[in-house]
């Protein structure tokens, strides 16, 4: 059953003339809990195009996120590899700026700072600085809030910043875990928008975590849809529909009824896992 | 917070004071009645007058000699008071300027922990208070004992807490800096230091009070200045009013410091979020 799962070809990425920037290739990682072997990723083959934007789907627990900290360089994996531009990767780096469900602004730094630190640490001098952050500044709607410290923004607030800081390093690649998990419907309606635009101006990769049905269909060119452990990719589908997407759409629903299927079936073996963890002990 | 409720209304004022002022009523009671004597316990009022006596300058103002400004201050109170305090900042900045890299040090890398921690451990229990002997016999008398034994009581708490901090950096901030390129000296300077300044502030709190401590305690025993020795030499007289209004001074000194550093605490960690209100 699993082989028949396993990748599927069959639906083309969008952008298909342009060059693949990341490569995955038969990457496997396993993680010892106790005396249990965990697989969480296996026999993963995946590419992803300049400027496609991607989103990893699943339940918890399917792999995505470790999935995404491969290609961020945070989790090598066991086996296989990740190169972007041809480059293997070993290490995080700024070409491949993150952004975290849980933010992870430096407290200590205004939202000005915050958005210059990466600038600083390449070497950039003040004037460029200056005017680089200012301009993120505006293109989010953070002007009002400069020099602010993170604790007196809301988690929308926060969010943007993040965004800014890793737009501010004009990396090719975007990879955002859960960006919005955290926020509210309509905040997270606006950053969605916010971050298609911003892609659409400044035309970067995106690889994009979440377990959001509706969000995938929302934002991606191609939703990648993982299998619960051992992760594996259960199905690559294209989404050919013009954006500004509408959810209402017949066509929307109908791709978020056959997503929900397969994303329930991992639920599921998730679940049963879950119960016959705890009834074990 | 405009619209906070005055921290000082009349009913707050009465209620804070109610207690302070039974208890002087008592004291004055006690001591007028005759049933205690004087010299064992002075009255209040003696106590004000002596404290009064104490801070106002003991030569007459001549303006030949100096400003008035300095005649002004030259009461023995303020100058017993500035001693004391030279010595708490002297000491504080000896010990916690050499705890706090070797803190950094010790948090940021297994192997100088390694190395250091098991002497660390043996010397951290013995109080400051048990070098004296040691410090008259290196450092003879006058400041440089004094110094060394408030230095020796901020050097610990700074040390553990700023450890501490080091190791319980949130592993998130790391990532991020990480992923934006931080090498080794960036992102020590710029996240794991900033990251630890609530513990490493927790300890020069902690570490300060120690040398307060120390402070009037190797006053009593090397020095002829300061409001420790001011207090030793006034039981010598049996002036016991002398003796309160001197640890009444203590106590002012104590929280002026405490203020301060509380001051600078805000200040240094006006993003924490510990401090939302």
């Amino acid at each position: 059953m699993m082989s028949m799962l396993k990748t599927v070809a069959d639906t083309a990425p969008v952008p298909a003339a342009a060059p693949v920037q990341i490569q995955v290739r038969g990457v496997e990682k396993t993680f010892a809990v106790g005396a249990q072997k965990i697989v969480a990723l296996q026999n993963i083959d995946l590419d992803i195009r300049k400027g496609e934007f991607v989103c990893l789907l699943g339940p918890s627990g399917c792999g995505k996120s470790t999935l995404l900290n491969a290609v961020a360089g945070f989790q090598p994996p066991t086996k296989g590899t990740v190169t972007v531009d041809g480059r293997t990767i070993t290490e995080p780096g700024p070409d491949r700026g993150m952004v975290f469900q849980e933010y992870a602004l430096f407290p200590w730094m205004t939202v000005a700072q915050n958005v210059a630190f990466g600038l600083e640490i390449k070497g950039m001098s003040k004037a460029e600085i200056a005017e680089r952050v200012e301009w993120l500044l505006q293109k989010l709607h953070l002007q009002d809030f400069r020099n602010r410290f993170p604790k007196d923004l809301s988690g929308g607030m926060r969010q943007r910043v993040a965004i800014a800081r890793v737009l501010a390093l004009d990396s090719p690649i975007l990879l955002m875990d859960e960006p919005f998990g955290a926020l509210d419907a309509l905040t997270r309606r606006t950053l969605q928008d916010e971050l298609l635009r911003i892609w659409e101006e400044v035309g970067k990769t995106i690889l994009f975590v979440t377990h959001s049905i509706e969000e995938s269909i929302y934002l991606a060119d191609r939703i990648i849809v993982m299998t619960y452990r051992p992760g594996t990719i259960k199905r690559d589908v294209a989404v050919d529909m013009p954006r500004p997407r509408d959810g209402s759409a017949p066509e929307f629903n109908r791709l978020k009824r056959e997503l929900s299927q397969m994303v329930m079936e991992e639920q599921q073996r998730f679940s049963q896992d879950e119960i016959r963890s705890v009834t074990a002990d | 917070m405009s619209q906070a409720k005055p921290r000082f209304s009349p009913a707050a004022v009465a209620r804070g004071a109610l207690v302070p002022v039974l208890a002087i009523a008592l004291w004055q009671a006690l001591s007028s009645s005759g049933l205690i004597n004087q010299v064992v316990l002075p009255s209040p009022v003696a106590v004000v007058e002596r404290w009064w006596a104490y801070l106002l300058p003991t030569e007459p103002y001549d303006p030949a000699q100096s400003s008035w400004i300095l005649w002004a201050l030259s009461g023995e109170m303020l100058f017993d008071a500035w001693s004391s305090l030279y010595r708490v900042v002297l000491g504080f900045a000896v010990g916690a300027g050499l705890a706090l890299p070797l803190g950094l040090a010790m948090g940021g890398n297994p192997r100088i922990y390694a190395l250091f921690d098991p002497l660390m451990q043996v010397l951290r229990p013995i109080p400051p208070i048990a070098y004296i002997p040691l410090s008259i016999l290196w450092f003879g008398l006058g400041n440089p004992p004094a110094i060394f034994l408030i230095a020796i009581g901020a050097f610990f708490p700074v040390l553990m807490n700023t450890i501490a901090g080091v190791r319980h950096v949130d592993g998130i901030y790391l990532r991020a800096a990480r992923n934006l390129g931080a090498g080794r000296l960036t992102m020590f300077v710029r996240v794991i230091l900033p990251a630890a300044t609530p513990y490493i502030l927790a300890g020069a709190r902690i570490g300060i009070g120690t040398a307060f401590i120390v402070v009037i305690v190797s006053e009593m025993i090397a020095v002829n200045s300061g409001l420790g020795f001011r207090i030793l030499e006034a039981r010598e007289f049996m002036w016991s009013d002398k003796i309160i209004a001197g640890m009444f001074t203590i106590g002012l000194l104590g929280l002026a410091i405490d203020i301060g550093m509380n001051r600078l605490n805000n200040h240094l960690l006006r993003w924490h979020r510990g401090l939302e209100n």
